[in-house]
């Protein structure tokens, strides 16, 4: 009985180890920093590499997107500190200069944050958009282009 | 007039919700029928109430009456009426009162069902349920009153929110994870009705399973839908994004499957009573930290709505309930003893003790991967997230771990297993999955995950077949009957057992499912001109044009493609973006073009707004993703199967005799040979 016990409660140890190591390994690899440029010029070539969210503006006249190659490149302010964002795959739709978007990617050696990912940000408050923001404003175009149809 | 009305029904359903439970627990103390039959009466009255505040609800959103404070921040006049009615789950307030609805709804049926029962438990279920009651009621009286009056009332009002009104799923996913969330607080007002009655026999335990597996199966296809709606709208390509609060719905499912299995133990053999009560509460709590976490705005999400006054009261309330169960556990401990020990290291019971190990490991993993981030920021001030890859990389061995068990656990018989049975039970379905494996990796594959997801599947299946077998021919060897009728009579006679297995078999589905789509999910992104072509995996896709289309409450952007699959072709395909006047960033409507082995999926990222000359175009070949939806409709099958009420002849003399006399046995004897062993039902605890 007293053997038996034991057995479980080896087992249980066991499990509960292993299970306590796997959560832990899966957080030191797979935590992302939510940082500004600043404070990530501050790390510098301590985060190297690592998966990073970075946070700020789109730099107005920076954007040069090119739809044959499919890269898109920025810089990303917040209004302290500047960096430049090389990003794989078209721009949000709503992508514009001066917006507030979140990137995802890695800081490198060169300088140049890579990007695999960027995010518009937006509250989750739907507020009504401003004049000249409207889409329709924006895409008038193509409706006249389109009338009759 | 709508508003007042509507008030005045919600305030209606929280004094039902006090009667309730305050003659329900009375009630129950002084086991005192009349006062049980008030409460029972108060719970048909809350519904009554909560029905008519829907109703106004309604009528309000349909008729535009903006004067009514929800109408005007959900409503608009250029809405279609499908997606007017349907926000009533849009936004706090209604889904609180949807919430509200849902739950009167389980109460009144909870009490229709038990209306002749004359036991303590009804009265103390009932009075628990009220305790909830008060609580989501005293919301919408409150602090998220839906039914506020605007003045002056504005003509129109912004719409639901875009992405909650871009797809007809919409209608379906939330309410069925709305039924799946309430129904779990229908076991729990039993736990703490069992408690306060002091009646811990296993007689609470069969009802409240019953219950536990009906919500279960609302919350699995409402997590299911989830996961549909998303690959529908996202536009990303992708069904499951470990987002907190999908994690919220996956939590409170992962503990109720730990229960649904652990409360064959106790059924059986006495053990692990604490152990399920605790099951059932932590899964309540963990929907109403579920609901917290959408409701509060703490969490960036898709599915959160911006509203902070609501958290803290949440979270007062969270704090009472699982205080308040755990001092009655402990209040009852010297009941909640176990007649029954572990007898041997392989055995079913052991499977199931270790089945729920896992389940409860992988409930706290998601949980600390979801607030972790929340705990870092209020600990460091660091913003940080902890993304898919974490889950993955946690989630996975676990799970497979889960998933051969499914395959072990059945097949094991209680008590003890000797090595010569063990060898007899499982040489076929091991064989089985060692020959898939072999196939699989035959064929070339080389990555260690799907190929142990394969062979395990094998492996289930195989157990589930021999299951069927064992149980046709024991029920041809009692009844004579062909093996087609003997195989539905499975279901008809043992549906909880033969539903159980079909459940896992559409778990398994979806495994591969999961296990074929993520791993050979392909994705290409090219900006194409007119008539030009994109090549991916066999698929042929071409651009034609731009479109634009003014709609009543938004305006479409649409590109024209047409796709072949080799030299089939697939017709046009439409992939959208609605842009809606309240949104900055337009909603997808991504193109899908489903079959059972794969799926196309276009997704519209940008276009040429000046001339529609060109388009970039995200194009995703997703393996094997209609097979998760398949899987999730087994699995509501199999959960149905196992609830689905038959007539016992054991309850019915005449027919007991008549079946008798035709050489028929009234109660269900030995399907599998393991079952001959007479159930040893729990004996210890004073009986009242």
């Amino acid at each position: 009985m007293n053997r038996r016990k034991m057995w479980i409660g080896l087992g249980l140890v066991a499990i509960v180890g292993a299970v306590v190591l796997l959560v832990a390994g899966g957080l030191r690899e797979n935590v992302v920093y939510f940082l500004t440029p600043t404070e990530l010029e501050a790390k510098g070539a301590e985060v190297y590499g690592a998966p990073l969210r970075l946070g700020g503006q789109v730099k107005p006249e920076s954007v040069d997107w090119n739809a044959e190659s499919g890269r898109l490149l920025f810089v990303i302010t917040d209004g302290e500190t500047e960096l430049p964002v090389e990003s794989s795959g078209a721009p949000p739709a709503m992508f514009s200069e001066g917006m507030g978007v979140v990137v995802e990617g890695s800081y490198r050696e060169d300088g140049v944050f890579r990007s695999h990912n960027v995010m518009v940000k937006h509250s989750n408050e739907y507020r009504p958009p401003e004049e000249g923001e409207h889409p329709k404003e924006i895409y008038r175009s193509l409706v006249d282009d389109e009338a009759g149809r | 007039m709508l508003s007042t009305l509507g008030y005045a029904a919600v305030i209606a359903a929280l004094l039902g919700a006090v009667v309730m439970t305050v003659a329900g627990l009375v009630g129950g103390f002084r086991n005192h029928p009349l006062l049980s039959d008030v409460a029972r009466r108060s719970a048909y009255f809350s519904f009554a109430a909560m029905m008519a505040a829907i109703i106004v609800m309604e009528a309000a959103l349909l008729g535009h009456d903006f004067s009514v404070e929800y109408v005007s921040r959900v409503g608009s006049r250029e809405t279609p009426a499908y997606y007017t009615a349907i926000s009533l789950w849009s936004s706090l307030d209604g889904s609180i009162l949807f919430w509200g609805w849902i739950l009167a709804g389980y109460a009144a049926l909870l009490a229709v069902v038990r209306r002749r029962s004359t036991d303590r438990l009804t009265p103390f279920v009932l009075g628990a349920m009220g305790i909830v009651g008060i609580f989501f009621y005293g919301l919408l009286v409150g602090p998220a009153n839906p039914f506020g009056l605007v003045v002056p009332t504005p003509e129109n009002g912004p719409g639901p929110n875009p992405l909650l009104q871009n797809h007809p799923l919409m209608g379906l996913h939330p309410p069925l994870l709305y039924l799946g969330f309430v129904g779990l607080s229908v076991p729990f007002a039993f736990a703490i009705g069992a408690l306060l009655s002091g009646n811990l026999e296993a007689g609470w335990l069969r009802d409240a399973r019953r219950w536990m597996v009906a919500a279960w199966a609302f919350l699995s296809l409402g997590i299911v839908g989830g996961a549909w709606w998303s690959y529908e709208v996202l536009g990303w390509g992708g069904y499951w994004a470990w987002d907190p609060v999908e994690n919220a719905s996956f939590l409170p499912w992962l503990t109720a499957t730990a229960f649904l299995h652990s409360v064959m133990v106790q059924e059986r053999r006495g053990m692990l009573k604490t152990w399920n009560l605790s099951l059932i509460i932590g899964t309540f709590i963990l929907t109403l930290f579920g609901t917290f976490l959408t409701r509060s705005g703490i969490l960036d999400s898709v599915h959160a709505f911006t509203e902070g006054v609501i958290g803290p009261i949440f979270l007062g309330f969270i704090a009472f309930i699982t205080l308040g169960s755990f001092a009655l556990i402990a209040w009852r401990s010297d009941r909640l003893h176990a007649p029954g020990t572990l007898d041997g290291a392989v055995s079913r019971e052991s499977a199931f003790i270790l089945n729920n190990l896992i389940f409860v490991a992988l409930t706290f993993t998601v949980l600390l991967g979801t607030v972790f981030p929340l705990v870092v920021e209020a600990l460091r001030s660091e913003r940080i997230s902890v993304g898919p890859p974490y889950f993955d990389m946690v989630f996975t061995p676990l799970a497979l771990i889960l998933l051969f068990l499914m395959g072990v656990g059945p097949a094991l018989p209680w008590r003890r297993a000797t090595p010569d049975k063990l060898k007899r039970t499982f040489w076929v379905p091991l064989a089985l999955g060692a020959a898939t494996v072999a196939i699989i990796f035959l064929l070339g594959v080389r990555r260690v995950y799907p190929l142990v997801t394969f062979g395990f599947a094998g492996f289930v299946f195989g157990t589930i077949a021999e299951e069927f077998r064992k149980g046709v021919s024991a029920r041809r060897r009692i009844s004579a009957r062909p093996a087609p009728l003997a195989f539905m009579d499975l279901f008809t006679r043992n549906g909880r057992r033969y539903g159980g297995y079909v459940v896992h078999a559409g778990i398994v589905v979806m495994a591969v499912g999961l296990a074929i789509s993520g791993s050979w999910k392909l994705e290409r992104e090219v900006t194409l001109q007119q008539g030009e072509k994109l090549e991916i995996a066999g698929y042929t896709v071409q651009f034609e044009e731009i479109w634009g289309r003014e709609e009543p409450q938004r305006f479409v952007v649409g590109g024209t493609f047409q796709a072949w699959k080799g030299d089939r072709h697939l017709g046009e395909q439409q992939p959208r973006l609605n842009y809606y006047p309240t949104s900055q960033q337009p909603i997808a409507t991504p193109a899908v073009e489903s079959s059972l082995a794969k799926d196309l999926y276009l997704t519209l990222m940008a276009f040429d707004g000046e001339n529609g000359e060109h388009a970039t175009v995200r194009a995703i070949v997703n393996p094997a993703v209609a097979w998760l939806w398949i899987g999730g409709l087994i699995v509501g099958i199999g959960a149905l199967i196992a609830i689905w009420p038959h007539r016992r002849p054991s309850y019915r003399p005449e027919l007991a005799a008549e079946l008798a006399g035709r050489g028929d046995v009234a109660e269900e004897p030995a399907v599998g040979e393991e079952e001959s062993e007479p159930a040893r039902v729990a004996t210890g605890g004073p009986v009242e």
